[in-house]
């Protein structure tokens, strides 16, 4: 993925649009602010997200937070490699890292969220608090 | 590490027929065992226990004793669980057989003194929270949330009101939104603002006639007291919920001010940080909860009731909840809360907490210059340091430094906790440590700082255990032994 190009939640999850559905997974900040992750569990395909919705769950030797769909469908693929290997989302939360594949049903509304620049300004103001 | 015998188990020490007594033979009749029971209620064959002598187990547990960091060893400065020095008297007096060896089941004529020490200790604690109404019997402070919160439940039903929302600041333990969802209730999450206390806005927001509790920790777990609490009380009163009080902060505010007297309706109290309860271990411990009179009848049974000088248990409370622990709780840590808040009276008590902050705010004082505290320069019992800078600028991480303190004598605070804070240390010293600890602990965390990256990364150095593999430890725990093959 070309973090450039991809749109960001508040809540440092990542969304990719493509021909009708979106890719969504942590971002890198996510996964550092996280530490060594130790379990990640993700929803069943076929389950229908709201925005906002909480869609699985990440554990780290830190903290367990939930994961929130940035846009709203039905999900048509989850990454069980994620799950058998959380490592995986330190080493390539990008590519490798994806979490679930939705299928939407109308476009993905960009200023609902944020782009790289303004994605990175966040997590600035956020890791020097 | 080598093995010896703390590291390895018992069960690796067993050798088949070694006893730590023989006895004589016996020499009266004897019923064979299969005679008693029939042969299905028989095991096939012994439990694996293991076979030691008496100094195999003596060295294996004073081994391993010697292995542990505990406050009367170190200093501990472990925020949020107010390790303060637990006087020995007190392990003494809940030690006297006339305490210690009680039976619960005997008939309360015959343990007056007990339920006399439980009945005044429910008053002391109701005087100190401002609050009508003490139950002594939930075992640990989360317990205590639960009871609390269960009491609410049944507060609300009674009056046939469904409300079903808990609200709870991002800056809280994460047990209080665990009890909330036991009880039934769900949780709603309300905002910290940029000082660290609760969000009014998001709050007001969030406020609505389903609102059962809103639960707050007060002085919150960045160690700032939310002066706003009046305000937020009214807020929810008028909406018809009630405010509950973690109380596991109370050691900054012990005769200061009282939880009642702020707006406070129920709250527990965790005698293992502010009453000299032991510290950790797993328990048993006791986690006291005192209410308003609106919510007395629905406290547990039994309650200790007293007529004429006589004291007697009493389980006659249609309203109540019910049993929340068999017997009476763990009386053992109500009697060292008992003798600790009689030991120390109000104006001890008082000096407490005003020592306990007193010492926080020097050592804030002391670390702040090279450890930042992004809450300000005023705490009450505990304050927040952050690593992130450290992190952004040398890859240190809080973890590191934890780890580096444990060699150099320290136990490590809290970190990683509250979650608003990024890189969080929490470092809360109690009234208990003299102003030279306080000094040479600050000293040893500058010096810690300004090592080189590699090392810290690596600490700890000197201890019989390196770092552990916290993600194998969680994904592959070893939780059973078995005999090697």
């Amino acid at each position: 993925m070309d973090e450039s190009k991809l749109l960001y939640a508040e809540s440092h999850e990542w969304v990719s649009e493509s021909e009708g559905q979106c890719t969504i997974g942590i971002t890198r900040f996510a996964v550092e602010q996280l530490t060594d992750i130790v379990y990640v569990e993700l929803p069943e395909v076929g389950k229908t997200l709201s925005k906002g919705d909480p869609f699985g769950v990440i554990e780290s030797v830190k903290a367990v937070s939930d994961l929130y769909a940035p846009v709203a469908g039905e999900i048509i693929e989850t990454n069980t490699a994620v799950v058998d290997d959380p490592s995986i989302l330190t080493e390539d939360p990008y590519d490798k890292g994806w979490m679930i594949k939705i299928k939407i049903v109308e476009p993905v509304d960009a200023s609902s969220l944020l782009d790289k620049a303004a994605y990175d300004a966040k997590i600035q103001g956020d890791a020097g608090h | 590490m080598d093995k010896d015998q703390s590291t390895e188990l018992l069960f690796d020490l067993s050798q088949p027929g070694r006893r730590a007594a023989r006895f004589p033979a016996i020499d009266v009749p004897t019923t064979p065992v299969d005679s008693v029971f029939g042969a299905d209620d028989l095991a096939e064959e012994s439990p694996p226990l293991p076979e030691l002598a008496e100094i195999d187990v003596v060295r294996h547990f004073t081994n391993l004793s010697t292995r542990n960091m505990s406050v009367d060893t170190n200093f501990y400065p472990l925020g949020s669980c107010t390790m303060k020095y637990n006087p020995k008297r007190n392990e003494r007096l809940a030690s006297l057989p006339q305490f210690a060896d009680l039976h619960p089941y005997q008939p309360d004529a015959t343990h007056q003194g007990m339920l006399r020490l439980l009945f005044d200790l429910e008053a002391m604690i109701g005087e100190i929270s401002g609050l009508d109404a003490v139950c002594l019997q939930p075992a640990a402070g989360a317990h205590g949330e639960l009871t609390a919160l269960l009491v609410a439940a049944s507060y609300f039903r009674k009056s046939g009101q469904a409300r079903t929302k808990v609200l709870i600041p991002d800056s809280a333990h994460g047990t209080n939104p665990s009890s909330a969802h036991l009880a039934g209730f769900d949780c709603v999450q309300v905002a910290s603002d940029q000082r660290g206390l609760v969000d009014m806005n998001d709050l007001r927001a969030k406020i609505d006639g389903d609102v059962a509790v809103f639960m707050i920790t007060n002085p919150n777990t960045i160690g700032l007291f939310d002066h706003q609490i009046v305000e937020i009380a009214s807020l929810i009163h008028e909406a018809g919920g009630l405010m509950y009080l973690d109380g596991a902060n109370m050691n900054a505010i012990l005769g200061q001010t009282r939880p009642g007297d702020f707006g406070i309706d129920l709250m527990h109290f965790n005698p293992h940080k502010t009453f000299s309860g032991p510290h950790g271990g797993g328990g048993p411990g006791a986690g006291p909860i005192a209410v308003r009179g609106m919510l007395e009848p629905f406290l547990p049974t039994p309650r200790i009731a007293e007529r004429d000088g006589q004291w007697r248990l009493d389980f006659d409370r249609p309203d109540s909840i019910g049993r929340v622990r068999s017997f009476f709780g763990n009386t053992g840590v109500l009697v060292r809360a008992y003798c600790y808040i009689r030991t120390h009276g109000a104006e001890g008590l008082k000096s407490v907490s005003t020592n306990a902050v007193l010492n926080a705010n020097y050592l804030l004082s002391l670390v702040k210059d090279f450890l930042p505290v992004p809450h300000g320069d005023r705490c009450m019992h505990e304050f927040v340091a952050s690593a992130s800078g450290l992190h952004k600028s040398r890859g240190v991480r809080t973890m590191d430094i934890a780890k580096r303190l444990l060699d150099r004598g320290y136990h490590a605070p809290t970190v990683y906790f509250p979650l608003v804070v990024p890189e969080a240390m929490m470092i809360e010293p109690t009234e208990t440590e003299s102003k030279e600890t306080l000094e040479q602990f600050a000293d040893v965390l500058r010096e810690i700082i300004e090592e080189p990256a590699e090392l810290l990364q690596q600490a700890p150095h000197t201890l019989g255990i390196s770092r552990p593999d916290e993600v194998r430890a969680a994904r592959k725990p070893v939780l059973r032994w078995q005999a090697s093959t």
